[in-house]
């Protein structure tokens, strides 16, 4: 069995994130990137089914500017067995939105035939959490969002999915477009010789134009502001004080 | 405790002051293109900062407790040294046919540099087992290489290192502990103190590397032979025999890595220890010298580690701790006072410069090893050995220097425990005593690295800081004052060539007097040449726009380094030059109490 495992090269989660002077979007020329943290729990969960000889290859897919073959080599250090970067924007700044990628995706998946494609349940940059359901309706496969658990049985993948006030667990039928939740596996570190491995494993490059997809954006931002900073506090003298500004704040 | 791996300063200071991209055409070193270092950092950087930083404290509060001869480490110790083993950092540059990774010297540095940085007393184990592999790897017969290397190299099996005797400290001309020959091994007995990791249960064997003397050996340092002895024989097929006539009778109390077991180890109470000659009899102390420049390089590595984690800590407590008001009225962090920038300043550009030297020594270790061009290997040769004393001498008195101002910065709470600024102050005080003083780094540097050949080295060392002299009166950008950076640089060239032609011209004990100020002047002049490479590629970096954040930052503190730290070479300069007659003047008796 093989699995896909889509990942994106995202702001890295202790940057502080800082909005262009111009509000088209965040800054990120010269800011450390590195692998969506959700695609990392993805790239743990495929290369765990393989360790349990359940899957045969895993597959790394990125897609977007031609650094991502780093992100790439992350994955296969961690013990993806090779790779495919669809490059698909000469701006780090141009973000392919979910419909492109889905339709990236499809063709790569017309092409390799997986089983399961593990993908995170979304990307910490624009939190869309879109891509792995779009790519299930163009495929027309089974779908099972925010895995915190999963098993294949069979011809099935029993997923325990991360849902408001529970866990609910569903049986999916393969082949599967699987999204990881936070709680579905702590991953690895990658070891020193996977990561001089990784260098010699096989990395292939295309274009969103050999794969015939258009990725000219659909969505317009209109603008973009960081948070509003935090008010200074105000210490009250005695708890009806508190529950009186409370009730004026309009907060009880 | 935090600790963020440099990755960006690491990365600038090996591709573009040590030049990776040579390094990497070096024999055997072809995989270490700067893409697959970055990767290697990335990773490193990590397991130093998620899994050794947060048990430095822990390691500091809990300690060791001994009882029944045994060690045991701080919990969550022997689970991260066995993750560090599985993930194959133990030891990155041994031969890959030793199921080593054979990665550079220079790409080491920085991964010893981050797990120092991170927890010296953990990593302190995996330094001993380098040297223990070291040894083996350059001195022991294919078939002691064949039973201990891949186990050291791996980590499953950790290595010692035994010099020291109470009567035997710097000088091993004392050494008294006994080799018996008899049939295919020796029997080994006596007293060894101050043995790193000499005793702890996180690995299955401990493989001493001890120093000790044959029946018939001549007196003095010409008799002492290097003798591999297991904790455990090992059998045959390799499995684990019995616990061999070895053991800890105690473990100290110290100032600081209070969890790295410094142990005092009983060998042959029973009859004698089993043993096997490494090398040739009476060449052990011949073999430890050919070792020393890594270790010390090793421990040089430490202190810009420790120097660092006590920049980050206090940069951190200055950008949150509020005290006074600005001149607008709000509360003010205390970055904002000019002193605590002072300070800041000087704990960042001296560490800096430290790791320039510190990545340069390994460098050209890697060149003297590997060129394929012999008068290249010479000269990379002459200019490791002249900038280890250097870089061991100087990156730890500032070490210390750095860690005590982390100390200030964080005022009355910096001399509490909790905020764990003390520990980096404790923890880097070693680094000047172990592997040699200062007293014998320096002794050294003025003996052995200039007099003994003449100064060619240090004349060598002059042109190449005249080279960047010369670089930077080309510049014309405004990103920094030329004038004054090539200025401090041609300053810092002709202070060297002085006070090695003082050296050399001084006939009596005075060099010996002034041999620790020599160091610490050579070290501030060093620091300008490499600062002032460091400002000719951030000046590239800026044109080119790659990481311009970091470059102008590094051109603001190479300026800082040029008009705050250099000045002091002029002092250390004179003192060289006024202070030696007036300390050999100094008798015994002019310090007795009584007289």
């Amino acid at each position: 069995m093989k699995i896909i495992v889509p990942i994106k090269r995202v702001i890295d989660y202790n940057v502080k994130a800082k909005v262009k002077t111009d509000g088209s979007g965040v800054d990120l020329a010269n800011v450390k990137m590195s692998m969506n943290p959700f695609d990392e729990i993805a790239v743990e969960e495929a290369i765990r089914l393989k360790e349990a000889g359940v899957a045969t290859e895993v597959v790394a897919v990125s897609i977007g500017v031609k650094q991502a073959q780093e992100t790439l080599r992350t994955a296969l250090a961690m013990g993806a067995d090779r790779a495919i970067l669809v490059v698909a924007a000469d701006d780090v700044h141009t973000d392919i939105e979910p419909l492109a990628v889905a339709k990236i995706l499809k063709a790569i998946c017309d092409e390799e035939q997986p089983q399961i494609v593990m993908a995170g349940k979304q990307a910490i940059d624009n939190d869309m959490n879109a891509t792995g359901q779009m790519l299930a309706a163009l495929l027309g496969w089974s779908q099972a969002t925010f895995a915190s658990e999963v098993k294949v049985e069979g011809d099935n993948a029993i997923v325990t999915r991360e849902v408001d006030g529970g866990l609910q667990t569903i049986s999916v039928k393969l082949p599967s477009i699987i999204t990881a939740d936070l709680r579905l596996n702590e991953p690895r570190y990658a070891s020193l010789p996977n990561i001089m491995k990784a260098k010699k494993k096989t990395l292939d490059e295309k274009t969103a134009a050999d794969l015939g997809v258009d990725v000219t954006p659909r969505l317009s931002v209109v603008s973009t502001a960081e948070p509003a900073a935090r008010e200074a506090g105000e210490i009250v003298g005695s708890v009806d004080e508190l529950v009186a500004k409370l009730k004026q704040a309009g907060a009880v | 405790m935090t600790y963020t791996a440099p990755i960006d300063d690491m990365m600038f200071v090996i591709e573009d002051l040590c030049g990776l991209n040579s390094v990497s055409k070096l024999r055997g070193l072809e995989d270490a293109t700067p893409d697959l270092v970055s990767a290697v950092l990335e990773e490193s950087g990590k397991f130093a900062g998620q899994v050794l930083a947060p048990l430095n404290v822990v390691g500091d509060r809990v300690g060791l407790t001994f009882e029944d001869g045994k060690v045991h480490t701080p919990d969550g110790w022997a689970a991260a040294y066995h993750q560090l083993v599985e993930m194959g950092w133990n030891s990155p540059t041994s031969d890959p046919e030793r199921g080593g990774m054979g990665l550079p010297t220079v790409v080491n540095a920085c991964i010893q540099e981050m797990f120092n940085g991170a927890n010296t007393a953990f990593q302190l184990c995996s330094v001993l087992t380098q040297g223990a592999i070291e040894a083996i790897e350059g001195y022991a017969d294919e078939a002691l290489k064949t039973v201990y290397l891949p186990k050291l190299v791996t980590g499953e099996w950790t290595g010692t290192m035994n010099l020291t005797e109470p009567q035997a400290g710097s000088d091993l001309a004392a050494i008294r502990s006994k080799a018996e020959p008899t049939g295919d091994h020796y029997l080994v007995s006596g007293q060894k103190i101050f043995i790193t990791y000499g005793e702890h249960e996180m690995a299955e064997n401990i493989i001493h590397l001890v120093l000790a003397r044959l029946p018939d050996a001549p007196a003095g340092v010409k008799g002492i032979s290097l003798f591999v002895v297991p904790k455990y024989l090992v059998n045959a097929d390799g499995s684990l025999g019995q616990r061999n006539d070895v053991r800890c009778i105690s473990i100290e109390h110290k100032l600081g890595i209070h969890a790295s077991p410094t142990c005092a180890l009983a060998f042959g109470d029973n009859g004698g220890a089993t043993g096997y000659l490494v090398g040739e009899p009476n060449k052990g102390l011949q073999y430890m010298f050919a070792m020393m420049n890594n270790a010390r390089l090793g421990v040089g590595l430490q202190a810009v580690g420790i120097s660092e984690l006590a920049t980050q800590h206090a940069i951190k407590y200055a950008m949150e701790r509020t005290q006074g008001r600005t001149t607008a009225g709000s509360e003010e962090t205390i970055i904002g006072h000019p002193d605590i920038r002072r300070m800041l300043g000087l704990m960042k550009a001296r560490t800096e410069a430290a790791r320039v030297i510190a990545y340069r020594a390994a460098t050209s270790l890697d060149f003297a090893q590997r060129s394929s061009n012999s008068e290249e290997r010479a000269r990379h040769q002459r200019r490791v050995d002249l900038l280890i004393p250097i870089t061991k001498g100087w990156s730890t008195e500032l070490g210390i220097e750095n860690a005590s101002l982390g100390v200030q910065i964080h005022g009355g709470m910096g001399y509490i425990e909790e905020t764990g600024a003390a520990q980096h102050l404790r923890d880097v005080r070693i680094t000047t005593i172990y592997e040699g003083t200062t007293g014998i780094q320096a002794i050294d540097l003025v003996g052995r690295k200039i007099q003994r050949d003449g100064g060619v080295a240090a004349m060598e060392l002059v042109a190449d800081m005249r080279t960047t002299a010369r670089a930077l009166s080309e510049l014309s950008t405004n990103y920094a004052d030329w004038v004054a950076i090539c200025g401090a640089v041609m300053d810092a060239a002709d202070k060297v060539e002085e006070l090695t032609n003082w050296i050399l011209a001084q006939r009596g004990s005075e060099p010996l007097a002034a041999a620790v100020t020599v160091l610490e002047c050579f070290g501030i002049c060093l620091g300008a040449w490499v600062m002032g490479d460091a400002a000719i590629s951030a000046s590239e970096r800026i044109e080119r726009g790659r990481c311009p954040m970091h470059a102008k930052t590094k051109l603001k503190t190479v300026q800082f380094y040029m008009n705050n730290v250099f000045p002091k070479a002029e002092a250390l300069s004179s003192t060289v030059k006024k202070g030696a007659k007036s300390i050999l003047d100094l008798s015994a008796a002019d310090f007795c109490v009584d007289a």
